[in-house]
């Protein structure tokens, strides 16, 4: 079945292949080209999110109860992290998206990304979603 | 005059450990410089030996320290050639002193008056103006800046008129390294009866700033760019200025009689050093200045020059890499951004390849807007710093932008 939790451990077996640093950066760089990109319509700055170094732009959809993400950044690596983000949190329905942990990101090595004063901001990033997924289960309440 | 940097490295614990399991490259200098074992000395030795609260306590520990911590303001006095110890006032750092003297003006302006900004200031020399300009009615206009990173000198005289109170400006740009002509600014400024203020956080550890000489008002700093601790800065203002400002913090040590009806404030420097110090930091401030010192400005300022030319040179090799502020008078700061790359991206890759580099806006984001950049990768050098690590630098930068091309 075709959980967060399901999607989380492809993501992790995927990252497990790789034996340093370099190819797990190269692969997340990959991982941005497949991104959903957000509409140019959303690209604007009350959907930038806060505490990143780089500028990332988040827009939420609700479609037949499941959340659909999708995503901008001007910079690559951070474009690489919400594309792995949306692809674990997008189409699940708000409730699992808030009720999901993010452990997964520990086990794919990019643990250092998670501290909150990364100036990257993954911590700001997850809290966006999550924010998302409230406002829209409030809604379906 | 050379400096033998071999000698030097071995000053810095620090320079000998790894990151991310590459020895550890620290091009980050004008956020912070790194601490030399002399000053790490004195901080363990004053809280080994010395420790004690200075200025009133009649025992020999209290007296010992005060005797320290009075010691290490003249040192600071006698670098940078104040007329008077007491012009010397100590505070936590550069932050601190412009507001020491931002919050006094509030007091001293009033609607009509003017004060000018440079165009390449850093945060801590925007906000606290905007507050007081607000508070007070005052005007607040900028000195424009021309591509190369450098003043408009022509708008800056056109700006200054018989209202203009307060000129404030860097003595170096922490994000381009531009050397401002600072002589003449203030020199400009004093014949329209306006004071001058120099944030020195990013000259000071390069030039010595001849208070006197260059008939200075204020001239601000910060120790941990100059080798010394954290939290611990100094604020010099001529003594009859500092006289007419009004006390920042009301609090210990600043007073000199109080009764529940009236309070009269000490006099300088204590009217400004409200409860009790940074002592040992004051002290290793002393220390740091000893250490630099026993190097020399001259020859610091030569070899740093001389890595700046190295690595200008290396990094225009770079296709497509772009360096923000060419001034003819530089310090050894190169900001630059490589094509469309974000500067997160390289400075994120270069970490991981053991190479400290600032990105971002470098809390000057007015100077981004100018350049209509989200930020730039700085590089920024120091004595202890060699030709092989600019080379381990260019290696990384050229890996990185492999990967994100």
């Amino acid at each position: 079945m075709d959980t967060i939790e399901s999607r989380q451990q492809e993501i992790i077996d995927e990252f497990s292949m790789f034996d340093d640093w370099m190819q797990r950066y190269e692969y997340m760089i990959e991982l941005g080209k497949s991104l959903p990109l957000i509409e140019s319509q959303y690209k604007t700055d009350d959907n930038i999110i806060k505490g990143c170094q780089s500028k990332v732009w988040v827009h939420a959809d609700l479609e037949d109860n499941l959340l659909k993400f999708t995503a901008d950044s001007d910079a690559i690596i951070t474009k690489g992290i919400i594309a792995i983000l949306i692809r674990v949190f997008s189409d699940a329905h708000p409730k699992a998206i808030l009720d999901a942990n993010t452990d997964f990101i520990d086990q794919i090595g990019l643990k250092e990304h998670l501290s909150p004063t990364r100036a990257n901001g993954l911590v700001s990033m997850i809290k966006q979603l999550k924010m998302y997924a409230i406002a829209y289960q409030t809604q379906l309440n | 005059m050379t400096i033998d940097v071999a000698a030097i490295r071995n000053d810095f614990p620090i320079l000998h450990r790894e990151v991310n399991g590459k020895p550890l490259v620290y091009f980050d200098n004008a956020a912070t410089s790194q601490t030399p074992k002399a000053v790490i000395d004195a901080l363990v030795d004053y809280y080994s030996n010395t420790n004690a609260n200075i200025h009133r306590g009649v025992h020999a520990l209290s007296q010992e320290a005060t005797d320290a911590f009075e010691q290490a303001r003249q040192k600071i006095q006698k670098h940078f050639n104040a007329a008077k110890p007491h012009e010397i006032i100590l505070t936590s750092g550069t932050t601190h002193s412009i507001n020491i003297v931002a919050s006094g003006y509030g007091a001293l302006l009033s609607p009509g008056d003017e004060l000018l900004v440079s165009a390449m200031e850093h945060h801590s020399n925007i906000v606290p103006w905007q507050m007081m300009a607000e508070k007070t009615g005052a005007k607040l206009q900028v000195i424009p800046m021309l591509p190369s990173g450098v003043l408009d000198m022509e708008a800056y005289q056109e700006l200054l008129s018989a209202n203009t109170r307060l000129v404030f400006v860097n003595h170096v740009s922490n994000a381009l390294g531009t050397v401002n002509p600072i002589a003449d600014i203030i020199d400009l400024a004093h014949a329209q009866g306006a004071h001058v203020l120099i944030d020195g956080a990013q000259a000071a550890p390069h030039i010595v700033a001849d208070v006197q000489a260059l008939d200075i008002d204020y001239y601000v700093t910060s120790a941990h760019k100059l080798c010394g601790p954290t939290g611990i800065g100094m604020l010099y203002g001529k003594e009859a200025l500092l006289n007419q400002l009004p006390p920042y913090q009301g609090g210990g040590e600043m007073i000199a009689e109080v009764t529940f009806e009236k309070t009269t404030y000490a006099d300088l420097p204590h009217k400004f050093e409200a409860g009790t110090p940074n002592i040992a930091g004051g002290i290793a401030f002393g220390a740091a200045l000893d250490y630099m010192n026993s190097i020399g400005f001259e020859a610091i300022a030569a070899y740093e020059h001389e890595l700046l030319s190295y690595a200008t040179t290396a990094l225009k090799k770079i296709p497509n890499l772009k360096i923000y502020g060419e001034a003819p008078e530089k310090t050894a700061v190169i900001s630059f951004n490589v094509g469309d790359i974000h500067p997160y991206d390289l400075g994120s890759i270069l970490d991981k390849l053991g190479i400290a580099v600032r990105t971002g806006h470098h809390c000057a984001q007015p100077i981004m807007d100018y350049y209509q950049i989200p930020g730039t990768v700085r590089a920024s050098f120091s004595f202890y710093n060699t030709t092989a690590e600019i080379d381990a630098m260019v290696a990384a930068l050229e890996r990185a932008i492999q990967m994100l091309t």
